[in-house]
C-alpha cells in the first residue's frame, strides 16, 4: 500500500499539472479537495480518466468519486480493492 | 452618436520581446524559421500556481497581458471583457481531438475540452479578475479583434459601458500549423513571413486620463472588395471619419498573392506617405492587426519608425494619425484609424 | 420617437422535431420527441447515450438546398443555409441587398465536424488538406453568407452555449444603432464526436431522455440544429409594409465568473443577466409571462438557474426547458428557444417541460408539464454557456 500511495501522489502531480509539489508536500490523510490541496471537479474528473486507465476501474457516479477521492488513504485503498491492473 | 473611445493602455505577448519592454524598438529580431513561437514572461508572478496548472498557453499569455493593460489603464474592474481569437484554443482542441482519434474514444483529457472552447481566454480572465460584466468572444478570421474593437465602440455609445477591456488571441497549433505551412508552401503565392502568435490587450474608454494614448476615430471592416474597389472604399472610409491626411499607414503584408491590396495603396493613394508592415516581425495569425495595433500605439510614442518595419523610408513630421489596413486571402477586410492624444 | 425594441420580421429552424418552422411547432404541441439513438456519427457510445439527431444525411441536406456536392460543405453548414434561408423566405425579402444586410451567426462546433474526419489523413485529396482553411467558426459562416449572397457584414460570436443568444443580441444592437438596416442572427451547431466525446468526459450525458428541474435528473441529451431570426429597422417595415412576429425587448449578459464550467449556487451570473435584460426593456418582473429556462438537465445548471429565478420573482412566472423535444443544440439553442419563444408568444401557448416528475429537493418550484394556453405577452429566453457566460432574451408580442 505504501508504493501504491507515493505512485499515487506522484500520478496526481503529473496528471493534475502540480508541478510545484512534491511527493513530501502530500500527506495520506489530508483532504485533497476544497481545501488541503485545493483540487475541484475537474480534477475529480481527470482522476476518474485515470483510474479507467490505470486501473482499469470505471467509476461512473461523481458523488461516489468524491467520497473514494477524499484522501490519498481512501484512493489507495479503494484502488486495492477494486484493480484489474 | 458615437462617444469618443479613448485607447488607454496596451500590453503585447509576441514573438518579439515585447511583454512589458519599452526598448523593443532597439532589438527588433528578424525570424528566419517558418514558425515563431511567442516569447513568455514567468508567469508565476503574474498568476498563482493552483489555477495555472491548468492554463494553456494562449489562456497565459490572455491573463498576463490583460492584466499588464489594466493596471497600465489604471482599472481594477472593467466594464466588459470582449475577445477576438481566429482559432481559439487551438493546442487543447487538436490534443483532444488526437486522442479521440488514436485511442478511440477512450481516456479522454475533461481539462483539453473545457479548454477548447473559443471563449476560454475571455472566461478565465473574467474568472480571474471576479468580473461578473459583460463578456463576448468574436471568432471570424482576420476580423476576430476588429469585430471585438466594434462591440466595444457600441457598447460606449450605448452608455453600458466606461472602461472596456478587449483583446485579440491566437496560439499556434500542432499538426493544424503543420498542414497550413505544407498549404502556404504549395505554390509560390503563399505566406511568406512566419506563422506565429501571441495576446494583445487594450484598454478602451469613454474617459480620458494621464495614461490616454490615442483615440479611436474609426473602424470598419468588409466581406470583400474587388481590387479596383478599395482605393475608392478607403477614401470613403476617411471622408466619413473626416480626415484627409494620414501621417502613417500600417499594412499587413505577408508575402502572399493577396499582398497585392496593399501594393495598390502603396503605389497610389499612400504614395508618399510613410508605409509600415508589422507581419514580418510578428508572424502571421488570425488576430496579428491586434499586433498592428499596438505597434501603431509605439510609433506614436516613440515618434519614430523603426528600420525594419519601414517600408518607404519616408519620415513623417510628426507621428499623428495612423491608418492600418488589413485582409486576409482577399476577404475580411479591415480599415482602423487612430489619433494620437499625447 | 426611437422605439425600444427591435423588430422580427421572419424566422427559420431545423431542428431534431423538424425541418421548418411548421414542423417544429406541430411537433412541439403534439409532444413529438426528436430524440432517439445516434445514426449518422460512428461512435463507442452509440448505445449508451440519446441524441437529438436530424434524420437527413449530409447528402440529403445539399440536396434539400440543391447545392453542388462538390464543395465540401460542413454539416454545420448545410443545417446553418436551410435555416437561414427559410427565415429571410419568411421574412419576404426579395432582394437581400435592397438595404445593407448583415449575418451574425454563433457556432462551437464550426468546422470541426469536418476537421475530425480529415485531421489524420489530411495529404489523400485537396478536399482534406483544405480542411485546415475552413475548420475556423468564421469560416462556416461566410460560407452561410456566400448562399445568402450577404456581403456588407458578418460576424461570428462563439461563447458556448449562450453563442446563438448572444448573436441575437448583437443584431438587436446593431439595428438600434443604425449600423445595419437588416440582419440575420442565429446560429448552427451540428452533432460531432469532438462534443459527444467531450460532454462524456465530463460526466454531463444522461442515457435516458433528459429530466429537467427534476430532482432524479442526471444529465443532458445532445443536439443539432440550426435557426435564424431576420431583424429590420423601423424604416424597412414601414417601407415594406412587413409583418412584425414579435420584438426583441429586452436583452443583457453577465458572467457567473464562478467556475470555468459549473454555475454558482445561487445562479449569480443568471441572476444580473435577466434583471438586467428585464430593466432594459422597461418593464417589470410581473410582466414576464413565461421564461423558456436554459434548464440542460444537468445537475448543476437546473439547480443553479432555478435559484436565479427564485432570487428574482415572486411569484415565478410558469416556466419550461424545452431540450427534452430537441437535445441541447449548444451554440444554436439560444436561437431555436428564441423561435420557441416567439411561437408559444403568437399562439399563447407554454410548451411543456417534458419527462418532470418531482421537484429538486433544494427549490420547491415546478415547470409547466402540460401544453397549456395563456396569454403571452413578454417572454424570457435564458441561455448560458462554459466560462459563466450567462444571457438573457426578453421577446414581446407585437401590438
Amino acid at each position: 500500500m505504501k508504493e501504491l500511495k507515493e505512485e499515487l501522489k506522484n500520478k496526481i502531480i503529473e496528471e493534475l499539472n502540480l508541478g510545484h509539489l512534491s511527493v513530501q508536500d502530500i500527506s495520506d490523510s489530508d483532504p485533497l479537495f476544497k481545501e488541503g490541496l485545493g483540487l475541484d471537479s475537474i480534477d475529480a474528473l481527470e482522476l476518474i480518466v485515470m483510474l479507467d486507465k490505470d486501473y482499469g476501474i470505471k467509476l461512473n457516479d461523481p458523488i461516489e468519486a468524491k467520497k473514494i477521492f477524499e484522501s490519498i488513504e481512501n484512493l489507495a485503498s479503494y484502488i486495492n480493492k477494486n484493480r484489474l491492473r | 452618436m458615437n462617444k469618443t473611445c479613448y485607447i488607454n493602455s496596451a500590453s503585447s505577448i509576441s514573438s518579439q520581446n515585447t511583454f512589458r519592454n519599452n526598448n523593443f524598438f532597439e532589438k527588433i529580431i528578424i525570424h528566419k524559421e517558418k514558425i515563431a513561437n511567442a516569447i513568455e514572461p514567468n508567469y508565476s508572478k503574474i498568476i498563482n500556481p493552483i489555477s495555472i496548472r491548468r492554463m494553456s498557453k494562449i489562456t497565459k499569455m490572455g491573463i498576463a497581458t490583460a492584466k499588464s493593460a489594466l493596471k497600465k489603464g489604471n482599472i481594477m474592474m472593467p466594464d466588459a471583457i470582449i475577445t477576438g481569437t481566429g482559432m481559439g484554443c487551438l493546442k487543447d482542441s487538436e490534443k483532444f481531438l488526437k486522442s479521440i482519434i488514436e485511442n478511440n474514444e477512450k481516456f479522454l483529457s475533461p481539462t483539453e475540452f473545457i479548454q477548447s472552447t473559443h471563449n476560454t481566454v475571455g472566461s478565465q480572465i473574467a474568472l480571474n479578475l471576479k468580473c461578473k460584466n459583460y463578456n463576448m468572444t468574436y471568432v471570424h478570421g482576420s476580423i476576430s479583434f476588429e469585430l471585438a474593437l466594434i462591440d466595444s465602440q457600441l457598447l460606449i455609445s450605448e452608455n453600458q459601458a466606461n472602461n472596456i477591456l478587449v483583446g485579440g488571441i491566437d496560439e499556434l497549433g500542432g499538426k493544424i500549423v503543420d498542414d497550413t505551412l505544407v498549404l502556404e508552401n504549395d505554390n509560390e503565392n503563399g505566406i511568406n513571413v512566419p506563422l506565429s502568435e501571441g495576446s494583445h490587450f487594450f484598454t478602451i474608454s469613454s474617459r480620458k486620463n494621464a495614461n490616454s494614448l490615442a483615440i479611436l476615430k474609426g473602424i470598419e471592416i468588409y466581406h470583400k472588395i474587388s481590387k479596383n474597389d478599395i482605393s475608392n472604399k478607403l477614401n470613403l472610409f476617411l471622408k466619413k471619419n473626416k480626415f484627409n491626411k494620414i501621417d502613417v499607414i500600417i499594412l499587413g503584408f505577408n508575402g502572399d498573392i493577396w499582398d497585392k491590396y496593399y501594393k495598390i495603396l502603396t503605389d497610389n493613394l499612400f504614395k508618399n506617405t510613410p508605409q509600415v508592415q508589422y507581419k514580418n516581425i510578428s508572424g502571421e495569425f488570425s488576430t496579428s492587426s491586434s499586433f498592428g495595433l499596438w505597434l501603431g500605439l509605439e510609433l506614436i510614442k516613440k515618434q519614430n519608425i523603426p528600420k525594419e518595419v519601414s517600408l518607404n523610408n519616408i519620415k513623417s513630421n510628426k507621428i499623428n494619425t495612423i491608418l492600418l489596413v488589413n485582409q486576409f486571402k482577399g476577404t475580411q477586410f479591415s480599415f482602423v484609424l487612430i489619433e494620437s492624444i499625447i | 420617437m426611437r422605439k425600444n425594441f427591435v423588430s422580427i420580421t421572419g424566422m427559420g429552424i431545423i431542428s431534431s422535431i423538424g425541418d421548418n418552422l411548421e414542423e417544429n411547432f406541430s411537433a412541439l404541441i403534439n409532444k413529438k420527441v426528436g430524440l432517439d439513438q445516434i445514426s449518422h456519427i460512428n461512435t463507442i457510445h452509440k448505445n449508451k447515450i440519446k441524441v437529438g439527431e436530424i434524420k437527413h444525411t449530409n447528402n440529403e441536406l445539399i440536396d434539400l438546398l440543391c447545392f453542388n456536392k462538390n464543395e465540401n460543405y460542413s454539416r454545420t453548414e448545410l443545417l446553418g443555409s436551410i435555416a437561414a434561408k427559410e427565415a429571410i423566405k419568411h421574412s419576404g425579402i426579395k432582394s437581400i441587398d435592397k438595404f445593407k444586410t448583415g449575418l451574425i451567426s454563433a457556432t462551437s462546433v464550426g468546422g470541426m465536424v469536418r476537421t475530425e474526419k480529415f485531421y489524420l489523413n489530411s495529404n489523400s485529396d485537396d478536399n482534406s488538406k483544405n480542411y485546415v482553411k475552413n475548420h475556423h467558426a468564421g469560416r462556416s459562416t461566410e460560407r452561410i453568407a456566400d448562399t445568402l449572397n450577404i456581403t456588407d457584414y458578418i460576424s461570428t460570436i462563439s461563447t458556448a452555449c449562450s453563442s446563438a443568444a448572444n448573436a441575437i443580441m448583437l443584431g438587436a444592437r446593431m439595428i438600434k444603432s443604425k449600423k445595419l438596416d437588416r440582419v440575420i442572427v442565429g446560429g448552427t451547431d451540428s452533432l460531432a464526436k469532438f462534443t459527444i466525446n467531450g460532454f462524456n468526459t465530463l460526466m454531463l450525458l444522461s442515457e435516458k431522455e433528459c429530466m429537467p428541474f427534476d430532482a432524479n435528473r442526471n444529465g443532458l441529451n445532445l443536439g443539432e440544429g440550426a435557426a435564424y431570426l431576420v431583424l429590420e429597422s423601423e424604416e424597412i417595415i414601414n417601407k415594406e409594409k412587413k409583418k412584425v412576429l414579435a420584438n426583441i425587448s429586452g436583452y443583457a449578459n453577465a458572467n457567473d465568473a464562478f467556475h470555468q464550467t459549473g454555475s454558482s449556487d445561487k445562479g449569480n451570473g443568471a441572476f444580473i443577466a435577466i434583471n438586467k435584460a428585464i430593466k432594459s426593456a422597461k418593464i417589470k418582473k410581473e410582466d414576464i409571462d413565461y421564461i423558456n429556462m436554459h434548464g440542460t438537465a444537468t445537475i448543476n445548471n437546473d439547480l443553479s438557474e432555478g435559484a436565479a429565478i427564485k432570487r428574482i420573482f415572486d411569484p415565478i412566472p410558469p416556466f419550461s426547458s424545452t431540450k427534452p423535444y430537441t437535445g441541447h443544440t449548444l451554440a444554436a439553442a439560444g436561437a431555436i428557444e428564441a423561435v420557441f419563444s416567439i411561437l408559444a408568444l403568437n399562439n399563447n401557448t407554454i410548451f411543456p417541460n417534458l419527462n418532470f416528475k418531482n421537484k429538486m429537493p433544494e427549490l420547491n418550484i415546478s415547470p409547466v408539464t402540460e401544453i397549456t394556453q395563456k396569454n403571452l405577452k413578454n417572454v424570457l429566453s435564458n441561455s448560458f454557456g462554459f466560462g459563466g457566460n450567462c444571457t438573457a432574451l426578453i421577446f414581446s408580442k407585437n401590438e
